[in-house]
This record gives structure tokens, C-alpha cells and sequence, in this order.
């Protein structure tokens, strides 16, 4: 089944996304199509245990009855779901026991999309694990985290190493039977990764996986899990990247967090997968299910999210507030150039007494594109003094595209409080024009413009990412104005 | 060979004539002053040469430093050294003026082959600056204009003509809306920027600017010609018996 890819680097010039080579590289993959003989052998692969192979298999059986969500603003071509591989891993002998015996063309292709994984070389202070198709090829900094008892790394060497943590919370905040995606996840996820963070423990460097696609026809199905034990805190970013194709590719990826007392989890993503070219050929669906729960008093989810990738985007980072005083967070921004499509949001649910959750949503739509805010604010019976607030901003540039705020808003609790903003704006011909005056280009004041629009949210991310974040998002309004 | 050459220079906007036939030379080293009564065409004036869009040229020519300033987008001849002090200074929302003149000066810098500045040096330059000025810094760690008082956008405008060290500068009404302290903070910024190698056009509505502000010549303005020039006394002699004669000289 081992297959060869003989593409060659077709790193196409001019383009904006400077993402968009493939790495060649021999590939083991999984037969074409999906089947429970696609589950056996992913599982068998994985060398799992029984009942990782079943909770997979009920997945499965549950998926083929469930119809794709219709509900988004979004639209696209039915998706051939026998037409793809589920599952695609650099060949090699055995997993790589440490740095040294990473293939070096995967090495390469990291430096390349300027995440080196040489520890030497590295980024202070930040641990990396590398997520290339199906696998988990790397992961920094294990040594130093484990001495402080913190668990990173892939998820498949989790399943193995540490089964009873993983079994006790797979599943336990996104269960297999959730939605159309999750539950597809659940049955064909290849990898992923796993953090653990005891009780007390500050993790002293931001945790970062970086999700790569590279095989042509190949879903990505990552599995991410971070539990937190109580008054423990963890940053943790994700970074995507794919290369340029003609056809789609599907991404459903589902993220579990766990807060216990007092425990914190600050989730960034940065998301620039391949968007499609200026037409709307290829790039990525992006499908995702994330969602965390605060189990514990007073503990505490941030998500931070950055999209400007993807063909599609559909996804809604969500927070279950059920510790009494617990606190969620949300703070994207979601720019859509060409014609790109995001229907995200999130969702607030207040269970327990005095929680308190805050969403700030940056919509940004330039071209021919379509940006939509979908947010849900649910006050439980029992969420006594609940409190919410939520600014939604969109901002468009050029008379084309558009932006659609959709938010709910369900109190069942009269002692709630609950504040929703909203605002659409465009670039001003005056704003453009002074920027202009003092020399910037236009693009160059359109990204400065963009981005102080934007600044609310890209302050919350880690300083490390925050200065990539802003050039990322001038680079995906190219060619929006003149 | 002046700094500034405008010849026989026609402008329409939506098709209705606007400037009808200016000529000026303003030399470098030299502040002239462009005084008019509303709609005489001065903010006009002022947009056509800082190239933003929606204005006509219909007619003439405008040459800069020797080459033609009309063939250069808004952004180039900025970067070549033309400021225009805006009447309505805009608000960035989110961007920091330091930031934005940053960003600015580098764009400056780079067009002229010089190393740009990182955030310690860019600091060393608003500190000298300011302290030639005695302009206070505060407003560079606020968002671009956003809730300045008049009398801030206007000091916040003379600033940054001050870190870009434009060759010719156009001042649009820099002095209105201020109260008489402010109209002295932003004169005194002005005067300190008059140089030898440096062309100011002070574009304004009122004489009491160039009682702190001393031009070397005076051009009056009327439905869109320049209907008198004369030394700095012209300015006095308007104040007295304002602009009802040169209307209707221009009229005729």
C-alpha cells in the first residue's frame, strides 16, 4: 500500500501564499474510500487497543446515518467522501525516537515554512509538535516538560503511554455522536496532540502544533486533547498550512479541552490552509469541531483565533461553563479574500453560578467573499448572575463581498445579563487617502488599517505569534483594493 | 528652477471647472501663503497636488523638484517628500500613531535607499524631534487621531510633518478650529521647520495665522484664480477690507 508521491516542488511564483509547496516524500497510505475496513486498518496502524477500535467503530456505524449540516452560510459542490484517503504517513521503519532520525526532507519542509524543529535553532520558550498528514513526525522540548510532569505530545503515542488518561477524557467534551464532522473525526482520526498539565503546574513555555497537509487527496483528521488539572495554566497555539491544489481537501479536526478548578487553557490558532486560488479553484474545507469545558470552580478557557485560510470555514470554538465562576472567552478575527467562505462564531453555555463569558468576533471580507458571525449565548436555569458580553465588528472592503452577523441569544435565567454589540463599517476612501499622504502603499495601508481593526483580538495572542498574525493578515488582502 | 511649478493649472470636479488657470512657483526655502474665501478652490489646490483622486486635470502642468508631480500616485510623491497637513485629520482606529509614523518614515526611508529605523531608533527621533518642537509626545501611544481634540489633530499633524521632513509641505487650514494657545503651539511648530531646502504652502481662510507665521509671499485666491500676489502687507490689507473687492474682480 506504500505509494510514492513524484510530485516535484511547484511552488508557484507570484502567488500570495507562500505556503503552497508540496514536499516529496514516500508515503504509506490507507486504501481509497471509507469503510470499517479504513477504521480496522487505521486503528491497526495505530496498534490500538480494543477499546480505542470500538468507540472508532460505533463512530463510524453512527456517521452513516447522519446527514451533512446544511445550516451554515456556506455552499459547495457535494462532497465525495469514497473519493479521498483517510489516512497518509511519511514512510517510515518505526516512529522517530528523537530528532535525529526524522527524515530529513521533513526537517527541511519544516525550516522552509519557518518552523524549525532543530531544539537548537528554536524559537525560545516554545515546544513544538509537528503534525505532517496523518502523523505526529516531532516533538520538542519533551524532555524538559516531562520533568515537570506535563504531558505533550501525539496523540498516538498518548493512546499508548498514557490509556486511562486518554480514555478517561476522549470523548468527554465532543462525544462521537456530536456532529456530521466530529463523529466522521471520531471513526478515521489518525493523530493529533495530547497535553496533560497536572495540578498546580504553570507550563513555563507556549505548547504549539503545527498541522501540515501535504498528500494530494487526503483528509486530515486530527484529534487534539488538553486536560488541565486544577490550578494548573497552559498557552497553547496551533499553526496550518497546506499546499496549493487544484481540489479540494477536507480538514475535520475536533479539540477537547478540560479545565478542572481553577485551571486556565488559553487555545490560539493561527489558521492559514491553503485558501483556493482568485477563482474559488481548490483549497481547503475546513470543518472543525472545538469545544472545552470548564469542569472546575473558577476555571477559565480563552480561544484565540486567526483565520485567513481555508476555501471553507465552519467553525464555532465553544466553552461549557459549568465550574461556578468559570470564565469563557472567544477572540477571532476571520478574513475572507477572492472567494473565500467563513460561517464561525462560537458558543456560549452557562451552566454553573457566576459564570461570566466575553466574545469579541473580527470579521473581515474583501473580493468576492462571504464572512458570517454565528454565535450562541445559552444562560442555564441554574446559571444564577450568568453574564455575558459580545462585539461583533465587520469590516468590508470593495462593493462585492459581504458580512452577516447571526447571533442567539437564549436567557433562561432572569437574573442574567447580556449585552450584544455590533457594527459594519468599510475602509473609508478618507482613511485610505491619508495613509496614502505619509507614503504607505496601498496595500501597505490597507493591512495597517485591517490590522488595527483587529488589534483587540491579535493582543491576546502570544507574543511570538502576535507579529506573524499581522503580517499574515496583510498578506491575505492582497490585491483587495485598486 | 523652483521646488514647486505650477503652470496655467485647470481642475474640474464632476465636471464643474474649479481651478481655472493657476500659476505659482513656491521656492524652496520660502513660505507662501494661499489666502481665499470659502470655495474659492484653496482645499481643492491642496488635494490636486497631494494626488487624491476624483479631481480632474483639465489643463497645465505641476512639476516637482523637476519632474512631473501629476504622473506620481499619492503614495510616491509622498514618498518623495510633498506633506500635505490635512484640514480633517483622519482617524486609524487600533493603530497607534507611533506606529503609523513608523511605518511612514520607513516607507520614506526605503524610496531614498536608506536603512529603515527599528522601534529603539524610530523612539531616538521622536525624542529629538519633540524636544526641538517642545511638542509634548503623548499623543504618539494613542490610536491615529481617534478622540484628539481639534487643537491635538492639528499638533498631531505638524508632528508628523516634523519625523517625515517633507521638502515642500502643504498646510490645509492648519489653522482652524484652534483656540489662540494652540494656534500659538502649532505656528511655533511650523517656524521651527522653516529651512533652507524646505517650500511651505500655508493654505488658510484667516489672516491671524500669518501674524505668528510670517510668509515671504501672499497670493490671494478668489473662484478659483489667483487674483492678487503681493509681500506679507497683503495679508494686513485683506484683513481690513476682506475679500468682497477681489470676488468681484475675479467675476469680471
Amino acid at each position: 500500500m506504500a505509494m510514492e508521491t513524484k510530485t516535484v516542488e511547484e511552488l508557484a511564483t507570484g502567488e500570495a501564499y507562500k505556503y503552497g509547496f508540496v514536499t516529496d516524500i514516500e508515503m504509506e497510505r490507507a486504501p481509497k474510500g471509507l469503510s470499517e475496513d479504513t477504521v480496522r486498518f487505521i486503528s491497526a496502524k495505530k496498534e490500538e487497543p480494543d477499546w480505542l477500535l470500538e468507540w472508532r467503530l460505533r463512530a463510524f456505524r453512527m456517521w452513516k446515518t447522519m446527514a451533512e449540516p446544511t445550516w451554515a452560510k456556506v455552499t459547495y459542490p457535494p462532497i465525495d467522501y469514497q473519493d479521498a484517503y483517510y489516512f497518509a504517513a511519511p514512510k517510515t521503519k518505526e516512529g522517530p525516537k528523537s530528532l535525529d532520525e526524522v527524515d530529513p526532507e521533513l526537517l527541511a519542509t519544516y525550516e522552509k515554512l519557518g518552523i524549525p524543529l532543530q531544539e537548537q535553532e528554536m524559537l525560545a520558550g516554545v515546544a513544538v509538535d509537528a503534525v505532517f498528514d496523518s502523523v505526529s513526525v516531532a516533538t520538542t522540548y519533551k524532555k524538559k516538560l516531562e520533568e515537570m510532569g506535563i504531558v505533550f505530545c501525539a496523540m498516538s503515542e498518548a493512546v499508548q503511554k498514557y490509556p486511562d488518561l486518554v480514555r478517561q477524557y476522549l470523548g468527554s467534551v465532543v462525544p462521537y455522536s456530536d456532529n456530521f464532522f466530529a463523529t466522521l473525526n471520531s471513526a478515521v482520526f489518525s493523530d493529533g496532540t495530547f497535553v496533560f498539565v497536572p495540578k498546580g503546574v504553570r507550563c513555563p513555555m507556549e505548547l504549539s502544533t503545527y498541522f501540515r497537509i501535504n498528500a494530494a487527496q487526503t483528509g486530515q483528521f486530527e484529534r487534539t486533547l488538553i486536560v488541565a488539572e486544577a490550578g494548573s495554566y497552559v498557552s497553547y497555539l496551533e499553526g496550518c498550512t497546506a499546499p496549493m491544489r487544484d481540489e479540494n481537501q477536507l480538514h475535520a479536526a475536533v479539540v477537547e479541552l478540560v479545565t478542572l478548578d481553577d485551571a486556565e487553557i488559553k487555545y490560539s490558532t493561527v489558521q492559514n490552509w491553503y485558501p483556493g486560488d482568485a477563482e474559488g479553484k481548490g483549497g481547503i474545507y475546513n470543518f472543525v469541531t472545538k469545544r472545552g469545558a470548564c469542569r472546575g470552580r473558577n476555571s477559565k478557557i480563552l480561544w484565540t483565533q486567526v483565520e485567513t485560510g481555508s476555501a471553507i470555514t465552519w467553525k464555532y470554538p465553544s466553552c461549557i461553563l459549568q465550574g461556578e465562576g468559570s470564565v469563557g472567552e472567544f477572540y477571532s478575527v476571520a478574513i475572507t479574500n477572492n472567494r473565500q467562505q467563513a460561517d464561525t462564531g462560537t458558543k456560549m453555555i452557562h451552566i454553573g453560578k457566576g459564570t461570566s463569558s466575553r466574545i469579541i468576533a473580527k470579521g473581515i471580507s474583501a473580493g468576492r467573499a462571504d464572512s458570517t458571525y454565528r454565535g450562541l449565548v445559552r444562560i442555564q436555569p441554574k446559571a444564577e448572575g450568568a453574564r455575558n458580553y459580545t462585539q461583533c465588528d465587520s469590516l468590508l472592503i470593495g462593493d462585492q463581498c459581504g458580512a452577516h452577523t447571526v447571533p442567539y441569544i437564549e436567557s433562561r435565567n432572569p437574573t442574567a445579563n447580556v449585552e450584544h454589540e455590533a457594527t459594519t463599517s468599510k475602509i473609508s476612501e478618507d482613511q485610505l487617502f491619508y495613509c496614502l499622504q505619509r507614503g504607505l502603499s496601498e496595500e501597505e495601508a490597507v493591512s495597517l488599517i485591517v490590522n488595527g481593526f483587529c488589534r483587540e483580538v491579535l493582543q491576546t495572542l502570544p507574543m511570538e505569534f502576535a507579529v506573524e498574525a499581522q503580517k499574515l493578515v496583510g498578506i491575505s488582502l492582497e490585491g483587495s483594493v485598486g | 528652477m523652483a521646488l514647486l511649478e505650477i503652470q496655467d493649472l485647470h481642475v474640474e470636479v464632476a465636471g464643474k471647472e474649479i481651478l481655472r488657470g493657476i500659476s505659482l512657483d513656491v521656492e524652496a526655502g520660502k513660505v507662501h501663503a494661499i489666502m481665499g474665501p470659502n470655495g474659492s478652490g484653496k482645499s481643492t489646490l491642496s488635494h490636486v497636488l497631494a494626488g487624491r483622486s476624483g479631481y480632474d486635470v483639465t489643463g497645465g502642468s505641476v512639476r516637482y523638484d523637476g519632474s512631473d508631480l501629476l504622473q506620481m500616485n499619492a503614495d510616491e510623491r509622498a514618498r518623495k517628500g510633498v506633506f500635505l497637513a490635512f484640514q480633517y485629520p483622519v482617524e486609524i482606529p487600533g493603530v497607534t500613531t507611533t506606529t503609523f509614523l513608523r511605518q511612514a518614515l520607513n516607507a520614506g526611508r526605503r524610496e531614498r535607499g536608506e536603512p529603515e529605523l527599528d522601534a529603539m531608533e524610530f523612539v531616538k527621533v521622536i525624542r529629538r524631534k519633540t524636544k526641538e518642537l517642545g511638542i509634548t509626545d503623548d499623543l504618539l501611544k494613542r490610536p491615529v487621531n481617534v478622540g484628539f481634540s481639534g487643537g491635538e489633530k492639528k499638533r498631531n499633524e505638524i508632528l508628523q510633518m516634523a519625523i517625515l521632513e517633507p521638502r515642500l509641505a502643504v498646510l490645509d487650514e492648519t489653522d482652524s478650529g484652534l483656540d489662540i494657545d494652540a494656534l500659538k503651539v502649532v505656528s511655533d511648530g511650523i517656524n521651527a521647520q522653516r529651512s533652507d531646502d524646505r517650500g511651505v504652502l500655508l493654505i488658510t481662510h484667516y489672516q491671524r495665522l500669518l501674524d505668528y507665521v510670517v510668509p515671504d509671499r501672499v497670493h490671494v485666491l478668489a473662484q478659483g484664480c489667483i487674483v492678487k500676489s503681493g509681500g506679507k502687507e497683503l495679508a494686513l490689507e485683506l484683513e481690513k477690507s476682506g475679500y468682497a473687492e477681489f470676488l468681484d474682480a475675479a467675476a469680471a
